[in-house]
């Protein structure tokens, strides 16, 4: 959802129309447009394009035959 | 960035199903453990345009499935106590109890309100300060931090009227708790995407490396789950068992600190009985001394009788991912959504309901 409007730890979302009022408290330096992950009423993470496109790319390239995977994380 | 159309790509989807089908000489079973993927699996038809050798099963992912029999019958008589206002996540209303559920309480005069947040329990609360509210506290780690905030902020308000019914759970001990039993084979784990944000992806590390099961933690879009499927074959095949985080644009390595912060400032663990998996050590949350004021539990007294369920439904075997919903003689038959018998029939994340919603959907 999209970040359309915030004051103090409370912000408003949007997504396909839909318009709704949560609570950012557990998410630091969340900014109008940027675009989240809300749960029952809480902002929970900030999604990250940068992962996104690599994703992507990834996805690109194992479509491709490249048998490329993450490298696993700890 | 759209963010959904990308990892919709039908033309992508195809040469990723390629792949899949190089790798797929063996049989092998798969589990997702998360609600959201229960149903993203349905409505996208991915179980059948996999190869037949690769079976995707359902775990204990969605809350108000997981949630014993006993717990419901004993927050549906808490909510039959003078003066009592329940406050619940709006799939928790249909949930049979051992008799009645809450929309049947409600006909006979509960006070049951549907919410969205925990924060708006507190504010029926703060409004209703002669009747006491008490918040149906169900969910994982995700839920949870939530409720943790709500419950602070109940209490930097003094709200002597405000209580919960806790019942949260802890997603990673069940998974472990589950690979204990006989009848359940499971090859791999596609874990959750909501839950790990809050957790990140070391909890799952004791799941690759003790028990040898390939953990790949998936987005809920067709793409994220076709690549977390190819992610745990390549670890099947290539004989290795490891966690590998699928879903980077939204999951951190490390989760959300803040979010963990707020469960154990409010929480600590205990052992808690889950629906098909039975009893399971440090599973599920209750509240700290200091917020003990908040339980539920201790402020009403409640005896509930020995609870039963429908001697034929599956849900407990489904739950651990033992039968799949069409192995349940009463499956669309005698429970379907409108008149569910079994909890998974019920959540709008319950494997069952999802089966029944999308019995001819297949990816296209």
């Amino acid at each position: 959802m999209k970040v359309i409007n915030i004051e103090g730890v409370e912000a408003e979302v949007e997504q396909g129309g839909t318009r709704l009022r949560v609570r950012a408290d557990f998410v630091e330096d969340v900014n109008v447009g940027d675009y989240v992950l809300v749960h029952a009423g809480f902002v929970i993470q900030k999604l990250d394009e940068n992962e996104a496109l690599e994703t992507l790319r990834l996805l690109e390239m194992l479509g491709m035959g490249v048998q490329s995977t993450p490298v696993a994380e700890g | 960035m759209r963010w959904v159309s990308e990892f919709r790509d039908g033309s992508i989807a195809k040469l990723i199903l390629e792949r899949i089908n190089e790798l797929a000489e063996h049989e092998c079973t798969l589990m997702e453990v998360c609600g959201t993927h229960t149903m993203a699996i349905a409505r996208f038809g991915i179980r059948q345009v996999l190869p037949k050798s690769i079976r995707l099963v359902s775990g204990p992912g969605c809350p108000v499935c997981v949630t014993t029999q006993s717990d419901i019958d004993r927050f549906i008589s808490i909510g039959q106590i003078d003066g009592v206002v329940l406050a619940t996540f709006g799939d928790m209303v249909k949930v049979p109890g051992s008799k009645i559920s809450l929309r049947d309480a409600r006909a006979h005069g509960i006070d049951v309100r549907v919410v969205y947040s925990p924060f708006e329990a507190v504010e029926l609360a703060r409004q209703m300060p002669n009747r006491k509210v008490v918040f149906v506290s169900i969910g994982f780690e995700t839920t949870t931090p939530g409720i943790a905030l709500a419950i602070m902020q109940a209490e930097k308000e003094r709200l002597r009227n405000f209580f919960i019914y806790p019942a949260n759970k802890l997603v990673p001990p069940a998974m472990k708790a589950l690979l204990s039993f006989d009848d359940v084979c499971v090859d791999g784990f596609i874990c959750p995407g909501h839950v790990s944000t809050i957790i990140g992806t070391r909890p799952y590390e004791p799941i690759a490396t003790d028990y040898g099961k390939p953990c790949v933690i998936a987005g809920f879009e067709p793409l994220d789950i076709l690549q977390a499927v190819f992610m745990l074959l390549m670890q099947i095949r290539y004989g290795q068992a490891k966690v590998e985080n699928q879903y980077r644009r939204v999951v951190r390595p490390e989760g959300n600190e803040a979010a963990r912060k707020a469960i154990y400032e409010v929480f600590e663990p205990n052992s808690v009985e889950w629906r098909g998996l039975g009893l399971i050590e440090c599973s599920g949350l209750k509240l700290r001394s200091k917020y003990e004021h908040f339980d539920a539990l201790l402020n009403f007294d409640v005896q509930v009788p020995p609870t039963s369920e429908h001697p034929e439904c599956q849900c407990g075997r489904i739950l651990r991912g033992a039968a799949v919903p069409t192995d349940c003689p009463l499956f669309a038959s005698a429970c379907t959504p409108e008149h569910p018998i079994g909890p998974c029939m019920v959540s709008s994340e319950g494997a069952c309901a999802a089966y029944f919603r999308y019995r001819e959907v297949s990816l296209s």
